[in-house]
């Protein structure tokens, strides 16, 4: 059992001390005859001391979620149908359309949302795995900071699948003018989840745990 | 095998560092934060459970009229066209866009349901002299909910498509885009009152034998 003086301002993690957080339900316990997957007493989840297979795991989304990047700028997302023909709009080309004296927040916004936040998100994501990988132990404070932003902005992205998507279901007027969701939509829907999925995969403790080590030895 | 709790239960581990430490006793209202790595760890919500029951109530009411009834309507030259929540996911799924419109519905539809129905059970069972088991199975699973029902995405992104459209055509908002104005507020309402903690301290332990 932990005693009181255990914790001291030298800061101790619960591995260090051998004690698993429920992801669950965040409580605190022991796991039995060094066993290190329990489960927790309080609420009967799974318990481990790391996520499992984080780093593996995020990788993998993340790869995906790069390579569906691609066809998700190149291929057209929306394909609007007039008299006159027709045409196919890309997202970037979305957004110059979006783009006049009076829509210019807007076309700001979905710029943000679709192009900025997932490839800030891909190229963040792929720093803070390499910074893990290599046992970084600085500016961790800063790393954790940049894992609640990607974690927080990520949603937004999926701001253009539901343009898309009422535009088309509502600018049914044939034969006078139809919009259609094209394939592009799918690869830009698969970037924004499997983003998603690499920053739940992602355990912001394994940012901690090489300067945690150091910490000890020298305490 | 149930691992051992600790005889502290004031000894909490920072979700984002695993620093540990004891969470000390806040009064109503105040916070408390990682001092490694600046997580906000508890926030003492006032009067917790009522107002969540009260705000989640509110919500469910607002979530059947914003998917009951039209939410974006638009004339041009005679023509009529309108839209639904539901309707944007169906048009997806019609034009063969079945996984996009899979994902719209569970975003827009499926999640925030889940999280108003999960939320509802687990106020007016942590209401119970004993909270039930059941409870936290749900509470467990709320945070992921949270994660994927993405009202405030959508209405954003309603309003950008309003605003393309309302260039070609006359457009008209409906009953539903209002009732999911005050749904992204409501939501927004309930994050800050409701506290896990609260129903987490007075659950019924899966490991009875302590």
């Amino acid at each position: 059992m932990v005693r009181r003086d255990t914790v001291s301002a030298t800061g101790v993690t619960a591995m260090q001390l051998g004690l698993q957080r429920c992801e669950g339900c965040g409580l605190v316990s022991r796991p039995v005859h060094g066993d290190a997957e329990g489960r927790c007493p309080r609420c009967d989840d799974g318990v481990e001391y790391r996520k499992k297979a984080s780093l593996q795991r995020t990788w993998a989304f993340l790869i995906a979620a790069a390579i569906c990047y691609i066809p998700a700028n190149l291929l057209p997302v929306l394909t609007t149908t007039t008299a006159e023909g027709a045409a196919s709009d890309t997202i970037l080309q979305g957004v110059v359309l979006l783009w006049s004296p009076t829509g210019w927040p807007l076309a700001l916004i979905v710029l943000f949302a679709s192009i900025m936040i997932p490839s800030a998100k891909i190229i963040t994501l792929a720093y803070l795995l390499i910074s893990v990988q290599r046992g970084s132990a600085q500016s961790s404070e800063q790393r954790t900071r940049l894992y609640r932003i990607v974690d927080l902005v990520g949603r937004w992205s999926m701001v253009d699948v539901f343009v898309d998507a009422f535009t088309a279901a509502l600018v049914q007027l044939q034969p006078l003018m139809s919009v259609e969701p094209a394939p592009g939509l799918f690869f830009f829907a698969a970037v924004v989840v499997s983003t998603m999925l690499a920053v739940e995969s992602f355990d912001p403790r394994l940012i901690w745990d090489s300067s945690s080590a150091r910490e000890v030895r020298h305490g | 095998m149930y691992n051992q709790p600790l005889d502290d239960a004031a000894l909490i581990a920072c979700p984002h560092c695993d620093l540990l430490q004891r969470l000390p006793d806040l009064a109503p209202g105040a916070s408390a934060r990682c001092p490694r790595c600046n997580l906000e760890l508890w926030r003492h919500r006032r009067d917790s459970l009522n107002r969540t029951l009260a705000l989640t109530l509110a919500a469910a009411i607002l979530y059947l009229v914003a998917n009951s009834f039209p939410m974006l309507g638009l004339t041009v030259v005679g023509h009529d066209a309108s839209t639904t929540v539901l309707g944007g996911a169906q048009h997806l799924w019609a034009d063969g866009r079945e996984v996009v419109a899979g994902l719209v519905l569970f975003t827009a539809v499926i999640a925030p349901g889940l999280q108003i129905g999960f939320l509802l059970a687990i106020v007016l069972g942590a209401h119970r002299e004993r909270v039930p088991k059941w409870v936290g199975l749900l509470l467990r699973r709320h945070p992921a909910t949270r994660t994927w029902s993405m009202i405030e995405v959508m209405l954003l992104g309603v309003l950008v498509a309003l605003i393309k459209i309302a260039e070609l055509a006359t457009v008209i908002p409906g009953v539903a885009l209002f009732a999911l104005g005050a749904l992204v507020v409501v939501f927004a309402a309930i994050q800050s009152s409701f506290d896990p903690r609260e129903v987490w301290d007075r659950i019924e332990w899966s490991d009875a034998t302590p």
